[in-house]
């Protein structure tokens, strides 16, 4: 249409638009390019932020005893400030979220991409997504009045509030991130592979698991470590289940995350209180700094795979 | 050249279409602050400048509730200045702000330097347990062995054979300040659940038939039993005559001598008018007045 238009028009007319059209285009690249730079510019203001904020207290504590101090009382008359306890729980907690979502996930991964009819699959991917759009608190909620009491009766424990029913939300809320990043690593493997494997003789599981697999492999662990960064910074959910109290991690014991920890003291603290508040903060944000490393070094390897 | 106007034209509508709802929300926002000035320009003249307060965190709730209605009142503003209740007298004693907040009584040595104290609200703290616990009642003493993990089980108080499952409040939280300190506890308490919200104690020991917290008497619900203290059952009276002993008293802390201004008084008299019940009522504590 357009070059149909522009070929009996004069040729300077011509030359105009196209220098108007130049224009336009430098434009929307420099209006693009500014929108791009307001990402870049939050993610840069908030590292500066927790870098600033952080560095006081970590330096009027001592790195080692505020790393490895195991007892935390930020408002006693002699505070303390170990983070040791939160560091651990939040390793445990999301190692045993992993430890269960992602077989559970993987699994349900394989079905979904290789033997689900269309129509449960259709079916069964929607409730995927919709587990991915429930909103945190509401995992807490049911948590707390379900999980926890349901731990308290079945373990015999006489609180249900504990490491175990976290990792029991935290393992449910990974489970749609793990599935659906499963899903597309197992649907790239080209179908040649599979077919080849079928025309040697092998059954249809064999094939799934011994080619399909391995193939997606490097896809398979970024689903994992999403998975990972999705329950270390996993914040409301947890509060409401874990109890809270800054103990050494215990399955049934009652805890306190690196995330919680910050979020429970925020509200009232001052001083030297919310400044430590700010170095965990930083040492999540180093954790999870670490996790996007190894995330972006899995999907490297599966390009190339 | 068609293309142009296309999106010319669609520009201009999505533009129409911004620009309607924004029409529609603008006299709405406008609507609110402008009466609010009229509001205070009949009454500002004859107050001006504002009113300064320090001291206690935990009367944050109660004093900016109290500051923000004066302030729509009358247009002063009202400042704030947490710093606690040690503090706040200090502050009083040396005219740096002009009223003082203490969420204790004033100490002897306190009022003899000069400073008065007039009593704003009292805090009542009920202890709750779960509505299947048999027990009713207990000592402070008890409840200071309970909460720092001498007494461990509820029949060594009569009860079940079962665990006591301690649930508390975050550290910096208001009321587990006033809780630690009027039971002795201080740093003390071998908490099981630190919890960020008085719903959420409750909420859990509504859950749990061996749970015992503390929570500010005003937000209490049916789903858990309050327990007598000494013999006293929690209630607006029993907090306002003194019986019940699970609480502490709000206080104005004043010096003795100086004037205050012209604001700070009036201030000072609103707040301990019977106008300003309701809004002391609304942050959860009984008022004195």
């Amino acid at each position: 249409m357009e070059r149909a238009g522009i070929a009996p028009r004069p040729f300077r007319k011509g030359d105009n638009m196209a220098k108007k059209k130049q224009l336009v285009e430098n434009l929307v690249h420099g209006l693009f390019l500014l929108l791009g730079l307001i990402t870049v510019g939050c993610v840069l203001l908030i590292t500066l932020y927790l870098v600033v904020s952080g560095i006081p207290a970590i330096r009027e504590i001592g790195l080692a005893d505020f790393l490895f101090g195991r007892r935390w009382a930020s408002t006693a008359a002699e505070p303390a400030y170990g983070i040791l306890p939160f560091i651990l729980t939040s390793i445990y907690g999301t190692a045993g979220a992993i430890l269960i979502g992602v077989p559970l996930g993987f699994l349900c991964a394989v079905y979904l991409a290789k033997m689900a009819q269309p129509g449960i699959r259709n079916i069964m991917e929607s409730a995927v997504s919709l587990l991915a759009g429930i909103p945190s608190v509401v995992y807490g909620l049911v948590g707390m009045l379900v999980l926890v009491p349901g731990i308290r009766r079945l373990f015999h424990v006489p609180d249900g509030a504990s490491l175990l029913a976290a990792i029991l939300v935290l393992a449910v809320m990974i489970l749609p991130s793990i599935i659906k990043v499963s899903i597309t690593a197992l649907e790239a493997v080209p179908r040649e592979y599979e077919e080849a494997s079928l025309a040697l003789g092998a059954t249809p599981v064999e094939t799934w698991f011994r080619v399909s697999v391995p193939a997606a492999k490097s896809g398979i662990a970024a689903a994992v470590v999403l998975g990972v960064g999705r329950a270390i910074g996993e914040t409301m959910a947890v509060m409401m289940v874990s109890g809270n109290a800054p103990n050494m991690p215990d399955l049934f014991q009652s805890v306190r995350f690196l995330t919680t920890a910050v979020a429970s003291e925020m509200a009232y603290s001052a001083g030297l209180q919310q400044q430590a508040l700010f170095s965990i903060a930083l040492v999540l944000f180093l954790f999870i700094m670490l996790i996007n490393a190894a995330l972006k070094a899995f999907l490297k390897g599966s390009k190339e795979g | 050249m068609k293309k142009t106007i296309a999106l010319v034209l669609t520009v201009l509508m999505t533009l129409s279409v911004l620009s309607a709802c924004g029409s529609n929300s603008a006299p709405a926002a406008t609507q609110a602050p402008a009466a609010a000035p009229a509001e205070a320009a009949a009454e500002a003249p004859a107050l001006s400048g504002s009113v300064s307060t320090d001291g206690s965190t935990s009367m944050e709730k109660v004093i900016g509730a109290l500051g923000e209605a004066y302030e729509q009142k009358t247009g002063v503003t009202v400042t704030y200045n947490p710093t606690g209740s040690g503090s706040g007298i200090k502050a009083v004693g040396e005219g740096r702000c002009d009223i003082g907040l203490s969420s204790r009584a004033l100490k002897d040595e306190e009022k003899a330097s000069g400073l008065t104290q007039t009593i704003l609200a009292y805090d009542g703290i009920a202890i709750i347990v779960n509505p299947a616990n048999p027990i009713n009642d207990l000592s402070l003493e008890q409840i200071a062995k309970v909460y720092t993990g001498e007494i461990t089980n509820w029949s060594e108080l009569g009860g079940d054979d079962a665990e006591i499952v301690l649930i508390g409040r975050e550290a910096g939280s208001g009321t587990r300040d006033g809780f630690e300190s009027i039971t002795g506890t201080t740093d003390a308490c071998q908490y099981r659940q630190e919890l960020t919200s008085t719903g959420d104690v409750i909420t859990t020991v509504a859950q749990n038939p061996n749970a015992i917290g503390y929570a500010s008497l005003a937000s209490v619900k049916d789903t858990v039993k309050a327990l007598a203290v000494e013999g006293v059952t929690p209630s607006e009276e029993t907090v306002k005559d003194g019986s019940y002993l699970v609480q502490r008293p709000f206080v104005l802390v004043t010096k003795e001598g100086v004037e205050l201004s012209a604001a700070a008084q009036d201030f000072f008299n609103y707040i301990t008018s019977t106008e300003a019940n309701e809004i002391i009522a609304g942050a959860g504590v009984v008022s004195a007045n």
